[in-house]
């Protein structure tokens, strides 16, 4: 028996606060994206899937990028990057967005925070190094991007976490969906987002690396609260139909390709004036050459990223850029890049695994519906 | 019962009379996480020791399944279709893939016993 590769880099493992934390739960520790990573607790992945839908699963997302955009006129700064509406984006709230190059692809995903006297951003593990390169080089003079290395990220997420969450701090209760305050839980200084990559309500939680580890400590005391890894965190955000970055959304596929239209701010749209405009606004008015779409295949056997996707008994007309199984759904599930004329909801296609085709569907996403606290 | 010989890939075998019967280890089912779905050979099909027979799907990822000796594919566990998690709970028993009658049986002798895969796991470690 041999597991596909993955993953194999071979510069040494960064680590974050909460590595002995992970090693002592006895997390499997994998790398992901430069750093070692616990991809799963003795509990399992499908359990502490589970958990999440239903209680409160805590990860440790200390990998991804945190910056802080310092300055008047920050928004605009950013703007030159995103064709998402940072201007219009009031204190305490916060947007998900997209940055894209001169030809439309996708940079990375990202989220930005009005945090009321600066700017508060999040952005991929793997994409963080050039993202804030690419950022504090198109700052004009007077702004400035302190990157906070210093801070770890930690996510709480299910229906149980804004309820345990505030016997510690009863202020997180009154973030709505996608707001975002300062305030001190359990001695902490935090910057408390109600977001989330699980589909699922929650919250997720910025805190000094020093104060990290007891921090965790806290979190995990609380009734209903257990660890969950990456490999959770993957089905989660694939049954909630949301992107990877580096598998269903690069720097080739633009933004009306991934169906994250509604991420272009409105302004943004009457004014085109970020990197990749053309690209976007030409799609709109003639349509795309490809589009992601949600597809479920029949029977049990999962189809995983890179499947080849074919009409039936026909040519290929695209792929899978992620694809596992759901354990909510309890079946398998994947998300993929098909041509328009086959991207309708309820077309058949045939998924090419291990050189049998598999018959699947064109689904609507989310595959389990979104509860958000709106 | 006839002893457990075990593969470097983490598949193990038994004879049973004429018949090997294969699966994968308690510490191959533990790596892998919760099984899913189960690929399983043609009955009738003639497959040489290493070839790539059976896959296993985890929620995680696919994994390839060796044929420990070679022979002809005599039976598969069709009990894995409804309930793959048997290869979890019960991988040295109901959890078995298929059964090989192999073509010389002594190919069996040549694999690990289970001292000696308890010794290769911990070298591996």
């Amino acid at each position: 028996m041999a597991e596909s590769p993955h993953d194999t880099g071979t510069a040494p493992l960064r680590e974050t606060p909460l590595a002995a934390l992970h090693r002592e739960l006895g997390a499997r520790m994998v790398p992901f994206a430069g750093y070692a990573m616990p991809v799963q607790y003795p509990t399992g992945i499908v359990a502490e899937h589970q958990h999440c839908r239903t209680a409160a699963a805590l990860f440790d997302v200390s990998h991804m990028g945190q910056a802080e955009l310092i300055g008047t006129g920050a928004a605009a700064a950013l703007e030159r990057l995103t064709p998402a509406d940072v201007q219009g984006l009031k204190p305490g709230r916060q947007r998900y967005g997209l940055l894209t190059n001169e030809e439309g692809g996708i940079e990375d995903d990202f989220m930005v925070a009005n945090l009321g006297d600066r700017l508060f951003l999040v952005v991929n593990a793997s994409r963080k190094q050039d993202d804030f390169d690419r950022i504090a080089a198109a700052l004009p003079p007077g702004l400035r991007l302190a990157r906070r290395e210093d801070r770890a990220l930690l996510a709480l997420q299910g229906p149980q976490a804004v309820d345990v969450l505030s016997t510690l701090a009863p202020d997180v209760a009154k973030l709505s969906f996608m707001g975002i305050a300062e305030m001190t839980i359990a001695g902490v200084p935090a910057i408390v987002s109600r977001s989330g990559y699980t589909g699922e309500d929650g919250v997720e939680i910025s805190v000094p690396d020093e104060r990290a580890e007891e921090f965790a400590r806290d979190l995990l005391r609380l009734p209903g609260v257990a660890p969950a890894g990456l490999g959770a965190r993957d089905s989660l955000r694939l049954e909630a139909g949301l992107c990877l970055y580096g598998n269903d959304i690069d720097a080739t596929t633009s933004p009306v390709e991934a169906a994250l239209t509604w991420t272009i701010g409105k302004r943004r749209r009457m004014a085109w004036d970020f990197p990749g405009a053309e690209r976007v606004r030409q799609e709109l008015a003639d349509g795309p050459k490809r589009r992601r779409v949600g597809i479920r295949p029949e029977g049990r056997q999962p189809a995983r990223a890179h499947t080849p996707i074919h009409a039936p008994g026909g040519a290929q007309i695209g792929e899978i850029t992620s694809g596992g199984f759901g354990p909510t759904l309890n079946g398998p599930m994947a998300m993929g890049y098909v041509a328009p004329a086959h991207a309708e909801d309820g077309t058949a296609l045939e998924l090419m695994v291990r050189g049998k085709a598999l018959p699947a569907r064109v689904v609507p996403l989310p595959f389990v519906p979104h509860r958000y606290a709106r | 019962m006839a002893e457990l010989r075990y593969t470097k890939d983490h598949e193990w075998v038994r004879m049973d009379g004429d018949t090997a019967t294969v699966g994968i280890s308690d510490h191959a089912q533990n790596a892998l996480g919760d099984v899913v779905f189960v690929d399983l050979p043609e009955i009738g099909r003639e497959v040489s020791a290493g070839e790539a027979v059976a896959v296993v799907e985890s929620v995680k990822a696919a994994s390839d399944v060796y044929a420990p000796v070679s022979g002809r594919i005599v039976e598969v566990n069709s009990a894995l279709a409804e309930d793959p998690g048997l290869i979890n709970r019960e991988p040295t028993g109901e959890g078995w893939f298929f059964r090989i009658e192999p073509r010389d049986p002594a190919e069996i002798e040549t694999l690990m016993d289970e001292a000696a895969y308890a010794a290769f796991l911990e070298s591996q470690a």
